[in-house]
């Protein structure tokens, strides 16, 4: 349930129910990611494009799991390095799936898996002509971001912090410089870590969050999938009400008139 | 006798009867076609095309579908 002032998630040209997008991966069982994508209420759901394991090829496919009629399919370009591969991957994602949406994933560093902006950039303008609806997984830089809505993205998708670290939102004003910048839905993706973060994030006024590890390596994965559909609606909420100002002196909320002589 | 020859499948030598369609190849797999996308060479191949595109000795088949990711 949205703020009573909150519009619709517009990407691309549709029309999204959720805020929260959430990620397949890592789950201990499909029944586990099942219930967990539901307590969520993610409308948006990535996967991945792999080679089929010629040997068990039944137990890995995705799709017998998750209804493309009720959930949004989202290929990634996860695991590509290169401008080439993440191209190679997202074609054969569009083929796989049932949209012209690819979350775009170039990345430029094994440790951190921060992203190759440049490569990033790239891969955009070439997907983006052959009618890709780009979601690019970029950092938290101003810079990239703009370059990114200028050679054709659909949304922007800066991290709150690195791939799987559930360290949370590390840097808010950058985040909040992004969303103020660009006219394009701006989608925070990676580095949540628990329902506050999710909380926080949506209070800077970005347009939605994508996670997974903060949902599938919770101890509860369904229980962590209400937590955070609640905590991206709650801030979304508390960004549309408008907080009080900061102040570092005390108000009374009490009348200060009126009290025994 | 069938004549066999060498292809590669996701990374792996494979000996497959010679003058089979992909279409063909992939079923011989006990794959659904539906399910999967099918690049040869690095082209992909759409479903419509499985049936009458043939494969001869040293074509690079990929196999490919969905699975769990972030």
């Amino acid at each position: 349930m949205a703020a009573k002032n909150d519009t619709a998630l517009e990407i691309g040209g549709e029309s999204f129910t959720s805020r929260l997008m959430v990620g397949t991966g890592k789950y201990k069982t499909n029944q586990e990611m099942v219930d967990a994508i539901a307590a969520s209420g993610a409308q948006i759901v990535t996967v991945a494009v792999r080679r089929v394991d010629l040997d068990r090829s039944k137990d890995e496919a995705i799709l017998h799991h998750l209804d493309p009629k009720k959930l949004f399919l989202l290929a990634n370009t996860a695991g590509c390095y290169t401008t080439e591969d993440a191209i190679r991957y997202a074609r054969l994602g569009r083929e796989a799936g049932f949209n012209d949406f690819i979350k775009l994933e170039v990345i430029g560093d094994q440790d951190t898996l921060l992203p190759d902006t440049v490569g990033l950039i790239e891969a955009t303008k070439t997907l983006a002509a052959e009618g890709f609806k780009v979601m690019a997984y970029t950092n938290d830089d101003l810079l990239t971001a703009l370059k990114l809505e200028d050679a054709g993205c659909a949304a922007v998708m800066p991290l709150a912090s690195p791939i799987g670290s559930g360290l949370g939102l590390l840097n808010p004003y950058n985040i909040r410089t992004i969303k103020s910048r660009l006219s394009l839905p701006v989608i925070v993706d990676a580095g949540v870590g628990t329902a506050s973060d999710a909380c926080i994030t949506m209070e800077q006024g970005v347009d939605g969050i994508l996670m997974n590890t903060a949902i599938a390596e919770a101890d509860d994965p369904v229980a962590m999938g209400r937590a955070m559909g609640l905590a991206v609606e709650a801030g979304r909420c508390a960004y549309l009400a408008g907080r009080m100002p900061r102040r570092e002196i005390a108000i009374p909320s009490s009348p200060t008139r009126g009290m025994l002589g | 006798m069938t004549d066999l020859i060498t292809i590669q499948i996701n990374g792996d030598d494979r000996a497959v009867s010679a003058h089979m369609t992909l279409l063909e190849l992939v079923k011989s797999l006990d794959l659904d076609e539906r399910g999967v996308v099918v690049e040869l060479n690095r082209e992909i191949i759409r479903k419509p095309r499985l049936s009458e595109t043939r494969i001869k000795g040293g074509d690079r088949v990929e196999l490919v579908h969905f699975v769990g990711g972030g």
